[in-house]
């Protein structure tokens, strides 16, 4: 009996650390246990991109879609669905709008205006079997490359395609890879893939080489035949195990295939690619920074020029993608450059992958077309703002973009609109902020980031960076004056002005579009010493109210400053220097005695 | 050449194809300020990170500022250096630098010569609007290096000399962000690491992050103690420099003006380390005589090339880099080592004090010199040749505590019996000096013929890697070569190891030029000038010596009669050399 | 395993292997494909839903039809079971009774090649989710 179910099974990081290797397990358990094995099989795949629901399975072929499994539900999902075909309707998605379970993945919002092309694999094939990616279509590209065009013409393809480096600043890859072919012909080159992804909650980049390390791994050796490279190198964090495994795993076969390594598919080419780890610092994400570290030196960027085009890795010319960018080559090289420059905007083409994240309904991975709206993204892909709240604002480009708010809702989003807006498109997080978001603690958790990964080379982003955390946790803290801000803006924007690199340049965004779009807050914060979003908690201020106090010693017992003072049955006083704000009396007090201020 | 034209501050300007900003700017007369940018031009010391962003400014059609020393000159280029927003800027980055810095310039040893207080006093800085936390480190001493790395700016100029003139690696940016600091490995001390006391991270140090280990103190204490003797030894590259600290012009040779400074000091004796030099030049001369003349006559276990090993920075080098080719380099000790033997032993007796009640200073243009002194085996009971080494620097500091004028200071003489010299000695203050010395004895004994003409072009100049062939008739065509900075020396030991070294003598230094740019000489803040003047100064000098061969120095010639017999003597080996060990570092990352 | 040799071989390659994936490749995009919905509650297979599932898959992967055969639940024809429905793309579903396999074969022959209905079409009275 030919098999005729496929379970897929999400593999990512994010399913796995919610019990997805314990389902695998069972689910193989009970297909044996029913004898099902010829009947239906197991498919660990990468990330389905719906983290929030996880871990993911998804019944093929009726593409039922279950959410938030648990071990246990395998013997469920097999007696009833596999084996009577009747769907566990309590695993299915519920469309938070309609209330009504979605059977089919293609039916759910979150999906439904999503475009996947960097994605096409993920959550659809098995990454550690080489076999699947060649069925769809993995390294065909190369082989077309490698036999039927030469490289002028491919980066000629790339070009057309009007592909756009999907790690940040968005330069255009064709034209990237074109400096790199024409820049000291002859000599040893390298293609370096850039897996450094640090943004506080991105992870596009992992879910792609966990989902679809094949993919990857031909794009750089079309990048190599293009450029007259035979040597690429991941640079990629230690933290990223699984995507090592995979890459590891996928390496392999493709030298067993002879898909890498001498000869490439008789075509003489050749081309090897080898894994360098990264220890985590968000600078090396800078290609001059990247490439110092792989050379084992310290993780720190160098002045442009020299580009890595000209001088790279070992001081040879290289040429540096993100993984998503890579990601998108075999595709254009496949379907036409006609083909791809038709989806996205006039200068921005084709798609790009989103972590989304925060106070979203959809947490999750999302690819979409450029020029769609934040709130297409927000409200439809999204599911909207989770527990009906007020929606705030939202960070793209990680620590280095800026919040976007309500009025920019609306924006098609490409690479040029974003930084129009005072942010950036950046590697592709995207944090949605809600009312109950303090903005001014908000720019000081993005510019804490920033101080902790900063280099420490140039002055502005060294020192610079940690004035302005000073500044703003005094503002926070209630001790902010109108100076400070006047020092926040200035400091900002000479930070911005004379930086180093991408890192420190940007560093100031989150302070400046926090500042345009919410000046009224951080007044607010400065002369009011109010914070309206109850988030800096020294802004709190505790107060009994003596009418309403019996004097029950509850909180002064529960308080563990001792800061409250008072004698049975009379009222009792908080000292506001002691006080440090935990809110234990509060929640002791049952007369409702104790008030915020 | 491509020129390119471009305009700065309004006016055009043309420079050649890939020249800075900062370059273009300085050939009109504009001075852009700098911190971390240091180049010693011609002298293989450079640092370009373009980190410190002190020197930014606006470039039409720039998103932000550009560093200017870094970033090159592109046609029709508007460049401004004065707009509001460039001096705002820089002005904000100095006060960032600032705001991190101690600030304590009075007690500081840089006060006066450190670069960032002149940059704050030229931008007028009154107030520092940035407060908040201020790195802390404590004080690493060392033998020779005090580190404070509080005061560190992370300009990486002493990273680039340790790493990449030196090869060495000692120090570096360690940490990142606002704690990142230039420190050791694991916070090591610096004399469990590979430094080799160069010093030359404090000769390019624009702060007081690094200094030299200050004697001064102490030498008042021994020149007022009544129970001691006093005597001091000053290095050929010392006389050339010194003047520089009381303003006189760069090469000035002020030889007498020192004598009569050390005197008015109160010293004792006041000798002359180009006394030792021309020693040093008969035991090393002897020593390189017989190794060639062994391995000319077919010798497969004598170690050829002889190397010097004056320099201790040098000796440092090779004994943590290569001890297993420490047999190469000349068993002689420096001239700072055989002054101190000749000193507290000869010299002890002959004045009738014994050595521990005989205090012997020197004055060199050199802080390695001072782990020198600290060496177990240049040591009597405990007792050191040397008690401690001073720099050029702390003699000038010296001299102006006991209130002396050192420009209307009348000359003096050095005192006899250890203070005459030659023109072969003073030549020891430069690059190929040792080398030229060397010949001008050795040529002489090996052919038994007056040499012609005295001076050996040939291993002179300022490249920091030279070759020569220097034929000695009838004996061979000798191959020299001549090298300072240790990536230098490093390409002869790699030879040495491959098998394939092609030479039978090498000089090597580990300062810029020798020891003329010593890292004990007053700081030249990266301006080549001063050391190119001091170069100059040092052959005027060798010029105007009535003798200019150690061997005809008469007091080098009665020393032997009276006490050393002849060179490489049994008692010139007690005393005058010395053995090397094996101090590799072994790393070990348990520990 | 053997090396790849050449493009010819590896695009050999890619075709053998997409058979395994066409049931993949094709609930992707299912709207576009015709629908084969074998009713499989306890009924269904009590009255052969098994066979007649069997029989329609090996069939349509012979005949290379672009068809995707699912089981679902009980679909409430009890009466008539084993119930198939087939969906044309573009078309209502069709719902078939007592689908034997003979009745599949007759199924696959007009219906879904030719698009002729047969004898046997029970009245819709449900929407599948």
């Amino acid at each position: 009996m030919a098999i005729k179910m496929h379970i897929l099974v999400c593999g990512g990081t994010g399913c796995t650390a919610s019990g997805s290797k314990e389902i695998i397990e069972e689910l193989n358990k009970e297909l044996t246990a029913h004898d099902l094995n010829d009947f239906a099989k197991v498919v660990v795949t990468g990330c389905f991109g719906f983290c929030e629901r996880g871990p993911i399975v998804k019944i093929i072929p009726d593409n039922t879609f279950y959410t938030r499994v648990k071990p246990e539900d395998a013997k469920e999902i097999i007696e009833e669905h596999i084996i009577k075909g009747r769907k566990v309707q309590r695993l299915l998605y519920v469309a938070p709008d309609t209330n009504q379970s979605v059977s089919d993945s293609k039916h759910m919002e979150f999906y439904k205006k999503q475009v996947r092309i960097a994605l096409r694999n993920c959550g659809f094939i098995d990454p550690e079997n080489i076999d699947e990616s060649i069925a769809r279509d993995g390294y065909a590209a190369l082989g077309k490359c490698l036999t039927e065009m030469t490289p002028e013409q491919v980066i000629d393809e790339i070009k057309k395609s009007g592909l756009r480096g999907r790690g940040g600043a968005g330069f255009p890859t064709g034209l990237k890879w074109e400096i790199a072919s024409k820049s000291r012909v002859g000599e040893q080159k390298y293609v370096v893939c850039n897996a450094d992804e640090g943004d506080p909650g991105a992870f596009m980049d992992r879910s792609l080489l966990e989902g679809d390390p094949h993919s990857i791994l031909e794009a750089m050796a079309i990048c190599g035949y293009c450029i007259g490279a035979n040597h690429g190198l991941i640079y990629i964090r230690a933290e990223y195990p699984l995507a090592i495994h995979r890459l590891q795993v996928a390496i392999e076969q493709a030298e067993q295939y002879g898909l890498l390594g001498k000869d490439i598919l008789g075509t003489g080419f050749d081309f090897t690619i080898e894994l360098r780890y990264g220890a985590g610092a968000f600078v090396c994400g800078e290609e001059t920074a990247l490439i110092h570290s792989m050379e084992g030196k310290r993780g720190e960027p160098t002045f442009k020029p020299p580009f890595p085009a000209q001088s790279g890795y070992l001081e040879k010319p290289t040429n540096v993608n993100n993984v998503e960018t890579y990601a998108n080559i075999p595709v254009i090289i496949n379907k036409g450059a006609d083909w791809f420059n038709k989806i996205g905007t006039e200068k921005s083409k084709g798609t790009k992958v989103f972590a989304l994240a925060g106070k979203i309904n959809n947490v999750g991975l999302i690819e979409v077309p450029m020029g769609i709206t934040l709130r297409e993204i927000i409200y439809e892909i999204g599911g909207g703002i989770k527990g009906g709240k007020k929606f705030k604002a939202v960070q793209t480009g990680g620590p280095s973009g800026g919040c976007l708010t309500e009025k920019h809702l609306d924006t098609p989003i490409d690479y040029d609109s974003l930084v129009a807006a005072g942010s950036m498109m950046g590697s592709g997080g995207m944090i949605v902020m809600d009312e109950d978001d303090c903005m001014v603690a908000i720019a000081k958790f993005y510019l804490g980031f920033t101080v902790d990964e900063s280099c420490g080379k140039c002055t502005p982003c060294r020192v610079g960076n940690k004035r302005l955390l000073e500044i703003l946790t005094k503002i926070t803290e209630g001790k902010g004056t109108m100076q400070d801000l006047e020092e926040l803006k200035n400091l900002s924007n000479v930070i911005k002005d004379t930086a180093l690199c991408g890192l420190g340049q940007t560093s100031p965004n989150p302070v400046l579009s926090t500042i345009n779009n919410f000046w009224d807050e951080y007044v607010e914060h400065v002369t009011e010493k109010k914070c309206r979003a109850g988030q800096c908690k020294a802004l709190k201020k505790y107060v009994i109210d003596p009418d309403k106090c019996k004097g029950c010693t509850a909180c002064a017992r529960a308080c563990p400053v001792s800061a409250i003072t008072g004698t049975v049955k009379n009222p009792h006083v908080i000292d506001q220097d002691k006080c440090i704000k935990c809110g234990t009396c509060y929640e002791k007090c049952k007369f409702g005695a104790i008030s915020i201020k | 050449m491509d020129t390119i034209k471009l305009t700065i501050d309004n006016r055009t300007v043309e420079v050649p194809k890939g020249t800075t900003i900062l370059k273009a700017a300085a050939q009109m007369g504009i001075k852009i300020p700098t911190l971390c940018n240091f180049e010693l031009e011609g002298l293989a010391l450079k640092n370009h990170p373009g980190g410190c962003r002190v020197c930014v400014v606006e470039v039409a059609g720039r998103r932000n500022l550009a560093p200017a020393c870094i970033t090159e000159c592109m046609p029709d280029m508007v460049v401004k250096t004065n707009s509001l927003r460039a001096v705002n800027a820089r002005r904000t980055v100095l006060e960032l630098m600032l705001s991190d810095h101690p600030n304590d310039c009075l007690q500081c040893p840089k006060s006066g010569k450190c670069e960032l207080q002149a940059l704050a006093a030229d931008m007028g800085i009154r107030d520092i609007p940035y407060k908040g936390e201020q790195s802390h480190y404590p004080i690493t001493l060392s033998p020779s290096i005090v580190r404070d790395e509080s005061k560190c700016i992370m300009c990486r100029r002493c990273e680039a000399v340790c790493h990449e003139y030196q090869t060495v690696g000692a120090i570096g940016a360690v940490d990142r962000g606002f704690p990142a600091v230039v420190s050791t490995a694991f916070g090591e001390d610096l004399i469990d690491t590979n430094c080799i006391f160069c010093g030359q991270c404090i000769a390019v140090c624009p702060v007081g992050a690094l200094s030299e280990v200050d004697h001064t103190a102490r030498i008042l204490r021994d020149i007022a103690n009544p129970d001691v003797k006093t005597c001091v030894q000053v290095a050929p590259a010392v006389r050339v420099a010194l003047g520089e600290e009381f303003g006189m012009p760069a090469g000035s040779i002020v030889t007498g003006k020192i004598a009569a400074a050390l005197k008015a000091i109160g010293f004792d004796y006041v000798f002359d380390t180009d006394w030792s030099a021309d020693l040093t030049i008969m035991e090393e001369g002897t020593e390189f005589i017989q190794r060639i003349k062994a391995y000319l006559a077919g010798d497969k276990n004598v170690k050829i090339p002889l190397m010097t090993s004056c320099c201790p920075a040098w000796v440092n080098f090779y004994e943590k880099f290569y001890p297993e080719l420490r047999e190469y380099p000349s068993t002689a000790k420096s001239p700072q080592g055989m002054f101190g033997a000749t000193v507290k032993s000869y010299f002890a007796e002959k004045i009738g004090v014994a050595r521990e009640n005989l205090v012997s200073v020197s004055v060199m243009p050199c802080v390695a010199k001072k782990y020198e002194c600290e060496r177990e085996e240049l040591k009597v009971n405990g007792n050191p040749d040397v008690d401690y080494s001073i720099t050029t620097r702390e003699l000038a500091r010296l001299i102006k505590i006991c209130n002396i004028d050192f420009t209307t200071l009348p000359e003096a003489k050095f005192d006899s019996p250890l203070g005459e010299s030659t023109g072969a000695a003073v030549i020891f203050g430069v690059t190929g000096g040792v080398m030229e010395a060397a010949l001008r004895t050795a040529v002489e004994v090996l052919t038994g013929k007056t040499l012609p003409k005295i001076d050996f072009e040939e291993v002179r100049g300022l490249e920091g890697l030279r070759e020569a062939t220097v034929s000695v008739p009838g004996v061979a065509d000798v191959k020299v070569a001549v090298a300072y900075g240790m990536k230098n020396a490093r390409v002869i030991m790699e030879q040495i190891k491959a098998g394939n070294c092609p030479y039978h003598f090498v000089e090597v230094m580990a300062c810029p030029g020798g020891c003329i740019d010593g890292a004990g000489q007053p700081y030249h803040h990266g301006d080549a000038s001063i050391v190119k003047a001091r170069y100059a100064a040092i052959y005027k000098a060798d010029r105007e010596m009535p003798l200019r061969k150690s061997h005809e120095n008469p007091e080098i010639i009665s020393i032997y009669k009276e006490f050393y017999g002849e060179p490489c003597s049994e008692k010139s080996h007690h005393l005058l050399h010395t053995h090397y060990f094996d101090k590799k570092i072994k790393f070990d990352i348990e520990k | 395993m053997d090396k790849i040799k050449n493009l010819a071989e590896l695009r050999k390659m890619r075709e053998g292997m997409q058979g395994k994936m066409s049931m993949r490749e094709n609930s992707n995009s299912s709207e576009a494909i015709i629908q084969i919905k074998v009713g499989m509650a306890t009924s269904g297979i009590a009255s052969g839903a098994k066979e007649t599932m069997n029989y329609l898959i090996t069939e349509i992967d012979k005949r290379q039809i672009k068809a995707l055969v699912m089981q679902v639940g009980d679909m409430g024809y009890c009466h008539a079971e084993p119930t198939v429905e087939v969906t044309i793309p573009g078309k209502d579903p069709v719902v078939f009774g007592n689908v034997n396999i003979a009745r599949a074969q007759e199924i696959i022959d007009k219906y879904i090649v030719n698009g002729e209905l047969i004898e046997g079409i029970l009245p819709a009275n449900y929407r599948s989710i």
